[in-house]
């Protein structure tokens, strides 16, 4: 199974400490040699970014920074897995170190299922949750 | 969470950090067999206790230490006293005491105790069968009840299979071995072989069957991309990945709702996974790079890359595939090789070039109960006009076919009126 990893965060944006840069780099790499993580990339900041919407059905172009957004998304990465409970432990493990390296950081690692055709109990897509 | 739940949980985790216990404990006891007994004997230990006590914060320091104490007993209650363990055995007391960072080193160098692991794992001196078992359990972690589903065999069958490969390696005093560097090649060959097997295994299993079965595919495209990324210079390991992945790229399309197979031309091709056909036009191409375009995984990667790039089945560039299958046939002589070769040809040139080299296997010994023989024969025939003849061979191939759902169908084709 494949699984999208979304990191967020509501606080301030800031780099992550030298001793997580380490750490991430070091279990980034054991996921590739792993043979379980297959991309994965950080963020720049949301004011090198822009958001194309849609609402009462006109389309506007606003660039980055949003003031309304809460949750940033600061990264993510893509897994190919066995199930979710080998998903969970590997977001369990990679929580942990931002525990461990950089205290009073606060955020969510959202594990998400790719929705793939036949798909065993295959997921209903949510793309449509926001019509 | 119920029991069972608490039990995929602590498996999961156990799968993360086996690589790295396996490895760190082969390379301190200098024995990878012993290295694996006391990576089971530590789940064992998990699972005993974390159900009551919750995972661990630290699950891999846990396991470590548990592994590590097991180790000390062993070598302690053990007649080997020889120096070799002293001196380990002294370490390990050592390393012990200046615990947490026990796995700062390892980290380091994990590539090349993984690619020992691998090669001990998949020794030649092995069984295929063997290789497969031991492959997946101490490179996947898979415990000996899941790899036992995942054949289709008893467990005590895979666990005798184990045990006695095991015992074969340190017996043969292949316990820790350090392939040299020119070796590499050569022994890889014995790797990815087994790698395939064991995706081939779950890649023919039909759906419906134990989900293990196709989970087979799944830890073979691992252990393809742990090949890929510990010896990145061999182009045969890309070109495996490429072949498994762009085959797997295709499961979703292979069967229809109730479980009959679709051939790959009559596939819906929406169907076809891109992602994972990127990830294999990625490794084919990185195998061409290292010159590595005629090797037998690649050349068959490449054939497969011909259907994954074709947008609809009309599209597809014969000529190319049977330039490729030719090539492949000039590099390993295969009647089966050569039964694909011609139907390739087949669809590039017509009919009748493809039923000259079809009516040369004829008397192929391999080939004597191998109804796809008959079948693409009957096809040929067909095309030819040469419609009594066809339905001589479709009836032959039936009579072959080893599933009901193969008879069927080659009975359908036998009965179809000429067109």
């Amino acid at each position: 199974m494949r699984f999208m990893y979304i990191v967020t965060s509501s606080q301030p944006p800031r780099p992550p400490t030298p001793a997580l840069m380490e750490a991430m780099g070091k279990l980034a790499d054991r996921e590739i040699k792993a043979g379980r993580m297959i991309d994965n990339g950080g963020l720049m900041p949301v004011a090198m970014g822009a958001q194309v919407r849609i609402t009462d059905g006109k389309l506007s172009v606003v660039d980055g920074p949003f003031v309304e957004t809460k949750e940033m998304i600061g990264g993510y990465a893509i897994f190919e897995l066995r199930d979710k409970e080998e998903a969970v432990a590997a977001a369990v493990e990679f929580m942990q170190l931002h525990r461990e390296h950089m205290p009073g950081w606060e955020g969510t690692c959202e594990v998400r299922a790719f929705a793939t055709a036949g798909a065993d109990g295959s997921c209903q897509v949510d793309a449509l949750a926001h019509s | 969470m119920t029991a069972t739940d608490i039990h995929r949980t602590i498996l999961a985790v156990w799968r993360i950090e086996q690589p790295r216990l396996i490895t760190s404990l082969s390379r301190m006891l200098r024995d990878v067999p012993l290295a694996e007994d006391l990576t089971q004997e530590a789940l064992l230990a998990a699972l005993e206790h974390w159900p009551a006590a919750g995972v661990p914060e630290q699950p891999g320091a846990w396991l470590m230490a548990i592994a590590k104490r097991r180790a000390l007993d062993h070598l302690r209650r053990g007649q080997m006293l020889a120096r070799k363990h002293a001196m380990v055995a002294r370490d390990m007391e050592r390393e012990q005491q200046a615990m947490p960072d026990w796995d700062a080193a390892l980290d380091d160098d994990i590539g090349d105790e993984l690619l020992r692991l691998i090669f001990t794992a998949c020794h030649p001196l092995l069984s295929r069968e063997a290789r497969a078992a031991l492959a997946l359990r101490m490179i996947c972690g898979l415990t000996t009840e899941e790899i036992a589903r995942a054949f289709l065999l008893p467990d005590a069958t895979i666990a005798q299979r184990i045990v006695r490969a095991k015992r074969t390696l340190s017996e043969s005093g292949l316990a820790y071995e350090t392939p040299r560097r020119g070796e590499l090649s050569e022994r890889l060959s014995s790797v990815l072989e087994v790698v395939y097997l064991i995706f081939n295994e779950g890649y023919t299993a039909a759906r419906g069957e134990h989900w293990l079965r196709p989970q087979l595919c799944h830890e073979a495209l691992r252990i393809g991309r742990v090949l890929t990324s510990i010896a990145p210079l061999e182009p045969e390991a890309h070109g495996l990945l490429a072949l498994m992945e762009l085959n797997a790229s295709r499961t979703a399309a292979r069967t229809d709702a109730s479980g009959e197979p679709i051939l790959m031309l009559e596939q819906n091709r929406a169907l076809w996974d891109q992602f994972q056909i990127r990830r294999g036009m990625q490794a084919l191409g990185r195998a061409r790079e290292l010159e590595g375009a005629g090797g037998f995984y690649a050349l068959q990667a490449a054939i497969i890359a011909c259907h994954a790039q074709a947008s609809t089945a009309d599209e597809t560039d014969w000529p190319r595939i049977s330039g490729l299958y030719a090539e492949l046939a000039a590099l390993v002589r295969s009647p089966i090789i050569e039964l694909n070769r011609a139907v390739a040809v087949g669809m590039a040139e017509g009919p009748e070039a493809a039923l000259v080299i079809v009516e040369g296997l004829a008397h192929e010994p391999a080939l004597r109960t191998y109804h796809l023989l008959g079948s693409v024969r009957g096809d040929l025939l067909r095309k030819l006009g040469r419609h009594a003849e066809a339905r001589a061979a479709f009836e032959a191939a039936a009579a072959l076919a080893g599933n009901k759902r193969e008879q069927d169908l080659l009975r359908r084709r036998a009965a179809e009126p000429p067109t």
